[in-house]
């Protein structure tokens, strides 16, 4: 087979989603609004193929010229990506139907972006990064707005594409210094290139302007002003995609364009995070007491635990980035719960969003409560719950790390964050029942909710072979 | 023994709960359901916890029926196992669990199988703790008790449950997490959380200094020492009745494990160094809080704070490193497991029929109640320290440790028992003696068959563990003589440590 040939073959998953979104945006257009829902179904298989063939895949292996990359890293994210946007269409079918935004055009965004996320976490070149990054954005941008008659949801989008392209502009003048100083756009070739000891100024600004433009893409302080916005407006299954898979990617491309290109200015680029991680913490845990509506109070999780998983980073080591990978994917499950109960809160056909309308949900709903305040106690890091096990690893390599003061600021700002996940729990259990929601849930969101339940309920008993999975992965990526 | 005994007696609980979790049924079928399956499920795991007694070996310090299982990878194992330490613990919660159950059993209307599956798996949890040889098993069932205490004090609590259950909550939190990160350094330094391996490790003075600390905002939180108790009398003001149990029987007990597990042994040096805070602390808790006591209105509220000047006697005990202060200690957590559960007890039977806590409301009580007013007798003595309960042993033998250290430390601390005289004796005057004058008291009933079934128990293991407490001491003597021995050693081996640090002399390793 020639050089293409097998190039294209490491690219197999990504091919597929894409194919397939064309395909099904042929097949939309021909078709019309009636299949949306079979475009849905045909997009989770798209999904589910090419998660198997991500599977099966060899690594490590590197196409077009080393712009590429292939690794157990990369393959462990884009699992939690192509679950992530399986989980996203799987869920979101009963929503968009009844709020009348049941479009084709939904799943073939939800998986062009997903192909973009996928470039990301490969992607081993500046160049194929920004590509990556940009597919991805676009379809967000889009996806955001889509309930385009909604004031709330256009603006959710206006706000998002503004200062998308903004950071997106600040990223890639990072590159182009980055690029002036070391002469090349690959990873491998900057990471000779660059080394300890001569490190130029401009460098550093141009490490700088990329890591804010990788900051506003996880929602980490100080560029997290549009996600309490975007998480508001855009409709609720979109902003629970925009929780899930996007975040996974993010924060996948921004371990590996900070380790394998600058694994010789570590203590330069360690201090930004640190930096952003503390502050996104203490943001996060703070910001988000004050909150009524529960998409914004998400908005400010997301933020907080963005911080956490950013810890991992800081470590800088295998431990660091397992500590990463185990968070994404405990973090991504726990979202696919939470924004499904999100979307049963539903009442005379109305969808609602304020905190004070779960009150007393135990008793109307006991199951969906349990499960909702099983979640609530997993983000705010409980053992025996998934989530504690999240922040177990991160801590673990933060504090392998030498970073004492960053991880008593992470445990302190993680009770000041129990207090707001615990307010849910006490307004579902201790206050007195409104009306039941009468929002169907539906068979498959059931399904799924019970799968997440038993996924951080279980973690602790089942959890092993998933924490070696994610080591190994974590081991891949430095050389 | 191969057969997972420790396994058993700690999830039997969880299977408990599970079982009325799945069971169907309507409101009253289902409470009536719930109740049953939680006593019988606690009776039965009373049962194993007694087996596992009878065959306890009290000639070794080692541990016994040990389980080890590979669990998450990387030095973290599922490993459990009890030595004299923690047996007797173990065997407690067992204990009061259908004592909790049987209060409930009429109190407690609202949300009963909810209520049952949150004590059943805060016995699993609270068993856990116990049993644990792993620290980070050990972490997971410690703060994992949180989850159930939160919501038993929230939801079945009294008016300012919500304010409560927070305070609670978060205190406890705060102190654990440092704890968090306490175990995480060690297990980096020992590549271990096996705690048996662990209680074999040396960590560097400077290291154990960050580390007791780190332990002691968990365990001191915990316990609760003064002056972080606060969030002790609010919770257990709001806690229903077999709530109030819980917190004063077993929950403040894992505290004082915890020094005698981790802190004592593990940071032998640092402990020595610290332990006049230790003293310092516990003084006034059992000046302070015994003053607080005296001064109260609601009867819940005085029984608290007396927890808290009690639990300060322990404190003293642990830390003055000594047999008998050890022995006390841990003698005092049992039998202050036995009478605080018992005066709550007691204070539900009141409150269930009057429905009000404020000592005002009551008086006479002995005109109407014979039975109750012998009981409520026989635990506020030993409460008091009364020779002849078991009250008396644990306080006499942490004075007589203290004695040993500090004599300063014995004067303070015995000027406390008597104001636990002032403030018990004072209760039982204003609650149970004097003429029946309110009307309202008029018609109170005396001990219901279920109520006598509850407290009659407790008045007999009171009585014949203050006459006869050689059972309890035999268990813990070996394993506490063993931790005294191996501290000596490791406080020697920091010494010779330092010294060879400025002499350029090494004769070897001392252990």
């Amino acid at each position: 087979m020639n050089a293409i040939g097998s190039d294209l073959l490491i690219l197999l998953p990504e091919l597929i989603v894409a194919c397939s979104a064309l395909l099904l945006l042929l097949a939309g257009a021909i078709s019309g609004e009636r299949i949306a829902d079979a475009i849905s179904w045909a997009g989770v298989l798209a999904l589910a193929i090419a998660a198997y063939f991500v599977a099966i895949s060899a690594g490590p292996a590197i196409a077009f010229h080393g712009a590429f990359v292939v690794d157990g890293f990369s393959r462990f994210a884009k699992e939690l990506i192509l679950l992530g946007s399986a989980l996203t269409l799987l869920m979101s079918r009963d929503f968009m139907s009844e709020a009348k935004l049941m479009r084709f055009e939904f799943p073939v965004l939800v998986l062009l972006s997903t192909c973009g996320m996928m470039l990301m976490v490969s992607s081993a070149s500046f160049i194929s990064l920004y590509m990556g990054l940009e597919l991805q954005s676009l379809c967000l941008y889009v996806l955001a707005s889509f309930n385009r008659d909604s004031v709330r949801s256009s603006e959710a989008g206006m706000k998002y594409f503004v200062l998308g392209a903004l950071s997106s502009g600040m990223m890639l003048y990072g590159i182009t210094w980055i690029y002036g100083f070391t002469g090349s756009t690959e990873f491998a070739t900057v990471a000779h290139v660059v080394q300890a000891g001569t490190v130029s100024v401009g460098l550093i600004v141009g490490i700088v302007f990329l890591i804010a433009g990788l900051a506003f893409k996880v929602s980490a302080v100080p560029f997290h002003m549009w996600t309490p916005d975007v998480y508001e407006g855009a409709p609720t299954p979109i902003t629970g995609f925009l929780a899930m898979a996007p975040k996974v990617a993010a924060m996948a491309l921004f371990l590996r364009a900070m380790v394998m290109p600058f694994p010789h200015v570590q203590a330069q680029w360690q201090q930004i995070i640190i930096f952003i991680s503390a502050a996104s913490m203490i943001l996060g845990s703070f910001a988000a007491i004050g909150q009524s509506n529960i998409k914004r109070l998400m908005a400010y999780s997301s933020i907080g635990h963005m911080g956490y998983a950013l810890l991992g980073l800081v470590a800088g080591s295998v431990a660091g980035f397992k500590g990463v990978l185990i968070y994404l994917m405990i973090y991504l499950i726990s979202n696919a719960g939470v924004f499904i109960v999100i979307m049963a809160m539903k009442r005379d056909g109305k969808q609602l969003e304020t905190i004070s309308d779960l009150a007393g949900l135990s008793r109307t709903q006991p199951r969906l409560a349990f499960v909702f305040a099983a979640l609530m106690i997993s983000l705010a890091g409980i053992p025996p719950l998934a989530g504690f096990w999240a922040k177990f690893y991160v801590f673990l390599a933060v504090i392998q790390a030498g970073q004492y003061w960053l991880a008593v600021l992470g445990v302190l700002t993680s009770v000041v964050g129990a207090y707001y996940y615990w307010r849910i729990v006490k307004v579902m259990y201790f206050d007195e029942p409104e009306k039941p929601f009468d929002g169907r849930l539906g068979v498959v969101n059931g399904l799924i909710l019970t799968g997440v339940a038993a996924f951080t309920l279980l973690f602790i008993v089942f959890g092993g072979p998933l924490i070696a999975s994610a080591g190994a992965a974590a081991a891949t990526l430095v050389p | 023994m191969n057969f997972p005994i420790l396994s058993l007696v700690t999830f039997l609980p969880l299977a408990g709960a599970l079982l009325i979790l799945v069971l169907p049924g309507k409101d009253e079928a289902a409470a009536r359901n719930a109740r049953w399956i939680a006593l019988i499920t606690t009776l039965v795991d009373l049962v194993v916890a007694f087996v596992i007694l009878a065959n306890f070996n009290g000639h070794t310090a080692a541990f016994q029926f040990v389980e080890q299982h590979k669990w998450l990878g990387g030095g973290i194992t599922y490993h459990l196992g009890v030595d004299g330490i923690s047996v007797l613990f173990l065997v407690l919660t067992a204990f009061l669990m259908p004592f909790c159950i049987l209060a409930s059993w009429e109190s407690v209307q609202r949300r009963v199988p909810e209520y049952m599956i949150a004590f059943l798996l805060l016995e699993t949890l609270m068993i856990g703790v116990f049993c644990a040889l792993d620290l980070v098993l050990f972490y997971v069932f410690f703060e994992g008790g949180l989850i159930p205490m939160f919501i038993i004090i929230g939801v079945w609590g009294g008016p300012r449950r919500v304010y409560a259950s927070f305070k609670f909550f978060l205190y406890t939190l705060l102190g654990s997490v440092l704890m968090l990160l306490a175990i995480l350094t060690m297990y980096l330094t020992a590549h271990t959380t096996d705690i048996v391996t662990l209680l074999h490790t040396h960590f560097s003075p400077g290291m154990q200094t960050w580390l007791w600390f780190a332990f002691f905002a968990s365990f001191a939180v915990k316990m609760p020492m003064w002056p972080v108790h606060t969030w002790l009398p609010d919770a257990h003001v709001e806690a229903p009745t077999a709530g109030s149990v819980i917190l004063a029987g077993v929950l403040l007990k894992m505290g004082g494990y915890g020094f005698l597990r981790f802190s004592l042994p593990m940071f032998a040096s640092a402990s020595a160094t610290y332990a006049p805070l230790i003293f310092v602390l516990s003084i006034v808790a059992i000046i302070y809080t015994s003053l607080v006591a005296l001064a109260q209105t609601d009867v819940k509220k005085l029984v608290a704070y007396s927890s808290v000047a009690h639990m300060g006697f322990v404190t003293m005990g642990i830390f003055t490193l000594t047999q008998q202060g050890l022995d006390g200690g841990i003698f005092q957590m049992l039998s202050h497991g036995l009478v605080s559960g018992a005066l709550f007890l007691s204070v539900g039977v009141i409150y269930d029929r009057m429905h009000t806590r404020e000592i005002s409301a009551y008086g006479g009580l002995v005109q109407r109640m014979p039975i109750y007013a012998a009981c409520m007798l026989v635990f506020t003595l030993a409460n008091v320290g009364l020779p002849g309960t078991s009250g008396f042993v644990g306080e006499f033998l942490t004075m007589l440790g203290a004695f040993a250290t500090n004599t300063w430390i014995a004067i303070f601390a015995a000027t406390g028992v008597i104001f636990s005289a002032a403030y018990m004796l004072y209760l039982y005057r204003r609650v149970v003696l004097g003429a029946l004058v309110k009307p309202a008291l008029a018609t109170i009933k005396d001990l219901s068959l279920r109520e006598v079934a509850i407290l009659a128990p407790l008045v007999i293991l009171i009585i014949a563990f203050g006459v006869y407490p050689k059972p309890i001491l035999d268990i813990t003597s070996v394993s506490v003589a063993n931790l005294i021995q191996e501290q000596k050693v490791a406080i020697a081996y920091d010494r010779h440590e330092a010294y060879a640090a400025i002499t350029p002399i090494s004769k070897g390793v001392v252990r």
